[in-house]
């Protein structure tokens, strides 16, 4: 599991994570707080419904989309936490919502 | 427009675009600077101006430290720096992008590409399972939130592998072992390239006391490694791999992978300029002149995105293409071009003496490039496996962009970037071709996944009065 080198010390936050509250350091980097989270895995695959996870942390690879505040496919590995964010994992593909009912 | 208009655009916030903003503003040009990060360095610098702890900052070391006068001369340079941005769209007279709060364009004269590297691909069985991340990315995690994992088993051969495997050591991290790769023929391959290496001999003896504290540690190594692959059901569950006594393995739940850098090409490529394949690095790059310029007057390149050369060179590269550009576009006159970039050409030629000596060593053997093994997963997005691919070339398919109609490789949310390569390796020595002749996907813009809204946004914005 990874986990901290040391305390950081720097403010928290509850986010949401698949419906659960997480405290995480504001400005921390969202994919490494999913992972210390153990949020396992981040998405299954559109195409088998394989399991993955972050594999690059530096927006190349894709593996570490989730939907943040209800916005689908986001890189986690490129957002920060923020105050009150919910991320919900993806599993196999996105189902496609009635006009009005997708992301805003 | 609503990104203003300037003279000069930069993509990438790392040595190479921070080095050519700072000398492009000191020449007098206006500058705008893209990055998705939210915070200057790259990859290679990644959260200098935020790191907060003395003890991660003797572990980093003081090669990554070396980014702080940088990071601070860029923020006191005057470049408009927009942070967390995408572009996704590159073209002669500007940029257009979109970050969380905003989208625009931004007009300008020239545009300057310093996207870096990324990790080669490591296509052996079992590298899309959890569990199983790159090197960089595990550096990645120490750099910007002092993230690590105990037990972790390290695979593959290079300087960065060396370099966090010794980091882990200085945190007082466990690494479970190293199972390295480099090709036993590579040591007397490399040889001729020593002496050169030589003339700037502080690489090597950083390299030598990375590696001897790596073996003075209770780390168990395994060399001669010449097949690797992972297994497990729903998660890593063992690293396996063979040498010339046979086969082992070793019960983990985290393995990091490296096999080298790549330069991050996909922007380039969507400008089409020229390419051509390095044999030395086995890579794509653009094909440009010393002053990075490409085949496209309108368009430059610095750093490791024209090809692979470490952090300094990427900064020196920065500075060479802002003088170039300063130069082309008038705004200095020739004997202060000529005086300013001789030193800085000779100063990058010294640090590069060391590079053909690395790339000869740690160059990755054939089968970890293209792997001859029909199960492996070649295109990570779309699950295409190299029997697939095998099958179309057999097929008649004749290069990459045929591939995407016979089989998807490529056309998944990454847009080629994770397996270009290794489906051109893979073209090429089933066709008995070379890579050049193979040719690479034709990548298109957006060159990041950009919605239908974001774009619809762009229009309401240029709209409103700025």
């Amino acid at each position: 599991m990874f986990r901290l080198l040391e305390a950081t010390g720097r403010p928290m936050t509850a986010i949401k994570v698949d419906g659960r509250t997480v405290q995480a350091e504001i400005g921390a980097n969202l994919a490494s707080v999913l992972l210390r989270a153990g949020f396992q895995p981040f998405r299954t695959t559109p195409v088998s419904g394989e399991p993955r996870m972050p594999y690059c942390m530096m927006g190349v690879c894709f593996e570490c989309l989730a939907t943040i505040d209800g916005i689908t496919n986001c890189q986690t590995c490129l957002e920060t936490v923020r105050e009150g964010m919910v991320i919900e994992r993806q599993l196999g593909a996105s189902p496609i919502k009635p006009a009005g009912e997708g992301a805003p | 427009m609503n990104g203003g208009s300037v003279d000069l655009a930069v993509i990438g916030v790392g040595p190479a675009g921070m080095s050519a903003a700072i000398t492009a503003r000191k020449h007098g040009l206006s500058v705008a600077i893209f990055d998705e990060q939210n915070s200057p360095g790259g990859q290679i610098y990644r959260n200098i101006t935020g790191l907060g702890s003395d003890r991660l900052a003797s572990i980093l070391g003081e090669d990554y430290l070396a980014g702080r006068p940088l990071a601070d001369a860029f923020a006191d340079s005057g470049a408009i720096y927009r942070a967390g941005t995408t572009v996704w769209r590159i073209g002669e007279g500007g940029v257009s992008w979109i970050s969380a709060a905003d989208s625009g364009e931004t007009a300008a004269l020239h545009v300057l590409v310093a996207t870096g590297a990324m990790e080669r691909p490591f296509p052996v069985k079992g590298w899309t399972l959890p569990g199983v991340m790159t090197a960089g990315a595990a550096q990645i995690l120490l750099k910007t939130d002092q993230t690590v994992v105990d037990d972790a088993v390290f695979v593959g051969c290079g300087p960065l592998l060396y370099l966090l495997a010794y980091q882990y050591l200085q945190a007082g991290v466990r690494i479970r072992a190293l199972i390295d790769t480099t090709d036993k023929s590579s040591h007397i391959a490399a040889l001729p390239s020593l002496p050169a290496a030589l003339l700037k001999p502080s690489y090597l003896r950083k390299g030598m006391k990375m590696l001897s504290a790596i073996r003075r540690s209770e780390t168990p190594i395994h060399r001669g490694v010449t097949e690797v692959d992972f297994s497990g059901t729903d998660r890593l569950q063992a690293v396996r791999w063979r040498d010339r006594v046979g086969e082992h393995s070793i019960e983990c739940d985290h393995a990091f992978v490296h096999h080298g850098v790549i330069p991050n090409v996909n922007v380039t490529m969507a400008t089409r300029c020229t390419h051509r394949w390095d044999e030395a690095q086995t890579c794509w790059r653009p094909e440009t002149d010393a002053f990075g310029r490409t085949s496209l007057d309108w368009l430059t390149v610095a750093g490791d995105g024209g090809g692979i050369g470490g952090a300094k060179s990427a900064a020196l590269s920065g500075e060479i293409a802002a003088l170039g550009i300063a130069y082309d576009l008038g705004r200095i006159d020739r004997s202060a071009f000529d005086r300013a970039s001789g030193r800085l050409l000779s100063k990058r030629r010294r640090d590069l003496a060391v590079r053909p000596f690395l790339d000869r060593l740690y160059r990755p053997a054939p089968r970890f490039r293209a792997p001859v093994d029909d199960e492996v997963v070649v295109c990570r997005c779309e699950e295409v496996r190299r029997e697939q691919l095998a099958k179309a070339v057999q097929e008649g398919c004749p290069g990459p962009n045929q591939l995407k109609s016979f089989t998807r490789a490529g056309m998944g949310p990454c847009q080629g970037r994770m397996c270009g390569h290794t489906v051109v390796e893979t073209i090429a020595q089933l066709s008995g071709r070379s890579p050049q002749d193979v040719g690479y996907y034709r990548i298109r813009m957006p060159i990041k996944p950009v919605t239908v809204g974001e774009i619809a946004g762009l229009t309401a914005s240029q709209g409103e009065p700025s």
